[in-house]
């Protein structure tokens, strides 16, 4: 089990690696110089080179990267090209409000879809699973951003239920502010996560260990939740791992469409002003959430199914 | 229905609907499990064995329809049960264990989880339900029971695993056990062993047992009385000796000499039966094994031959033993 998390984590930190290595390609293939669109077009040559020099930009790529990692492993992420403050701080302020809202999405998505794949799975041809298999996939078929879109329409300007901008203070007000942006993020995934548990808990009912409670006399609602969901949940939690992605990346223009500050917001402006350092430390700490998520989904699914451990063990 | 029956089927036939029609499964099958007694069911794959276990259990899926029939056990035809009606008796009056025990037992729960769930009908405390557990599992002889309790499916052996099963079901002393092929997955010794500790506990129990196989050394070992099914239908039933002594149906007398414990000559092949089973869409009108009976004769092919009972057999499904056809 460690051996394996540590070879996880290895695992973990090569990937990281190796985004920042896109990223630094990425950056520079990008057209417009920094210095010049931070400095303006009337800056003098004298003061966009002192620029340059400053944030690193007049040495070859390959040594800027390699300052990057030198620095990352002090924990040192540069400096605001702009305002001139340590990036770390700056992301760590925006960090906590694209928490939420990625926490808000997962929830959005877990509780209705395992809801209504478990509904559907249960009345299996019914109409109940033809109307929960029309719901999932028009929720899955319709773009996040047009979501976002009518939901600001009709329950912020029509309905006047909820605020239309802004990430609010103190704990009400935030969580009454997450509602609009987190459906916008996690409408489309109920539909994922209703599918594809619809299809392994039928796949599961088929097989021998649950005829064999049935002839014990055990109940449905047993057999469903204790003997069947904790292993055909395993499919849907890894997929979540990987919907979290999505959703970081769907943070950036819902953080946008509600005016909520996060990290997707951040890095929207910073590639706007070309703030590199900003850039980068933002896509480097969403990259090391997104693989810490997905570790943390395989260990909940080594917690939750023993012959994972076993070969894990092994 | 007499006292003395653990388990009656009358005239029990179930179809299935599919795409190309009714698929008559099993038709007009009866015979009758003795309280405290043990009967094998022999056939070959696809001959309705599991079928007839399903209805037993009340497990059959949804495409199954029940044309006519009862199942008794004891008192109460098992078909006129209620879902709810017939939950109250499995696990309780009518134990199971089935053939695949890779398969057949969760993989995510402990032993000790599956053995105390199957509890639940009695108010006892955790602990004791985890006692009991663990004296059942002494019965079967897993050594060390109180560990193998926190134990996953996978961390034991199949022949420990089948114990398992076996302890399971029969932890509620059921009337009636109905096992379906299940040491068919085990090798030769474990299988041996696996039934002596079935007769062992079934005789400490007094439960009847239906055991179903295809295997015919285990029947002879085990079984005090025999069912033969074929395409579907029951073409032999009678008690064991008398029916290894002298089968009556020609399909039992092919299908013994095609037991390879039986063969005593040296030969290239093993004996085989030939020809294919009949499509149970279209069920012949004669007799179902007639394609391929090496005493056809001219009624075969159109009269449907009816149970009879004749010296050694309780009923045997032949024109061959039919004053009224032959003469």
């Amino acid at each position: 089990m460690w051996l394996y998390f540590l070879k996880r984590l290895g695992l973990a930190v090569a990937v990281v690696a190796i985004v920042i290595a896109a990223l630094f390609a990425m950056i520079h293939a990008i057209p417009g110089d920094p210095a010049r669109v931070a400095l303006g077009p009337r800056a003098s040559e004298e003061l966009v080179a002192a620029f340059r020099e400053r944030i690193g930009l007049d040495q070859p790529i390959l040594v800027q990267m390699g300052n990057f990692y030198v620095s990352l492993l002090r924990g040192d992420l540069g400096r605001d090209a702009v305002s001139g403050e340590p990036v770390l701080r700056i992301l760590l302020s925006q960090l906590p409000d694209t928490l939420y809202l990625v926490l808000g999405s997962i929830l959005v998505a877990v509780v209705p879809g395992v809801f209504l794949g478990t509904l559907a799975a249960r009345h299996r041809g019914s109409l109940i699973d033809r109307v929960t298999s029309v719901i999932s996939v028009s929720v899955m078929s319709i773009p996040a951003f047009v979501i976002a879109i009518y939901l600001l329409l009709i329950f912020s300007i029509e309905l006047q239920w909820f605020p239309a901008i802004g990430a609010g203070e103190g704990v009400l007000d935030r969580l009454h502010r997450l509602v609009l942006p987190s459906l916008a993020l996690g409408l489309a995934w109920i539909g994922y996560v209703a599918r594809i548990l619809r299809a392994s808990i039928l796949e599961e009912m088929n097989e021998p260990h649950v005829r064999t409670a049935r002839a014990f006399g055990l109940s449905e609602n047993r057999i469903m939740y204790d003997y069947v969901l904790r292993i055909a949940i395993l499919p849907t939690i890894t997929v979540l791992g990987i919907g979290v992605g999505h959703m970081l990346s769907g943070a950036v223009f819902a953080e946008i469409v509600f005016a909520r500050p996060g990290i997707g917001k951040l890095v929207f402006d910073a590639i706007i002003s070309r703030n590199y350092p900003v850039v980068t430390g933002a896509v480097l700490l969403t990259t090391i959430f997104f693989v810490l998520v997905n570790l943390l989904a395989d260990l909940v699914i080594a917690w939750l199914d023993p012959r994972v451990r076993h070969d894990l063990a092994g | 229905m007499t006292r003395n029956t653990a388990l009656s089927i009358r005239d029990l036939s179930i179809s299935y609907d599919t795409p190309e029609g009714r698929l008559r499964a099993i038709r007009e099958v009866s015979f009758d499990v003795a309280r405290g007694g043990i009967t094998g069911l022999v056939g070959e794959s696809g001959c309705g064995k599991s079928t007839l276990m399903s209805a037993i259990l009340g497990l059959l899926d949804g495409a199954a329809i029940v044309e006519s029939g009862e199942i008794w056990l004891g008192e109460t035809d098992l078909l006129t049960l209620s879902r709810g009606e017939m939950r109250r008796l499995l696990g309780d009056r009518i134990g199971a264990v089935f053939q695949d025990p890779m398969r057949s037992l969760n993989p995510v729960l402990t032993i000790g989880r599956q053995m105390t769930d199957i509890q639940f009908r009695h108010r006892l405390s955790r602990r004791t339900k985890r006692e009991r557990a663990i004296e059942m599992l002494h019965k079967v002889r897993i050594p060390d029971p109180a560990a193998r309790l926190d134990r996953y499916p996978h961390e034991l052996s199949g022949g420990m695993r089948q114990r398992v099963a076996i302890a399971m079901a029969l932890m509620a002393e059921p009337d009636l056990l109905v096992a379906d092929e299940p040491t068919t997955a085990l090798d030769a010794t474990l299988e041996m062993r696996t039934i002596e500790l079935l007769r062992e506990l079934q005789q400490e129990i007094g439960c009847a047992i239906v055991f179903i196989t295809h295997h015919l050394g285990v029947v002879s070992e085990l079984c005090d009385d025999t069912v033969i099914m074929y395409a579907g239908e029951v073409v032999e039933a009678g008690p064991t000796r008398a029916l290894f002594e002298a089968p009556r149906h020609p399909y039992t007398d092919l299908l013994f000499a095609c037991d390879p414990a039986r063969i005593r000559e040296r030969s290239r092949h093993l004996p085989t039966i030939p020809g294919t089973v009949p499509g149970l869409i279209d069920v012949p009108p004669g007799c179902v094994f007639a394609e391929r009976c090496p005493e056809r004769f001219a009624p075969c092919g159109r009269l449907h031959p009816r149970p009879l009972r004749v010296r050694g057999s309780e009923a045997v499904r032949c024109h061959l033993h039919d004053p009224e056809v032959t003469s």
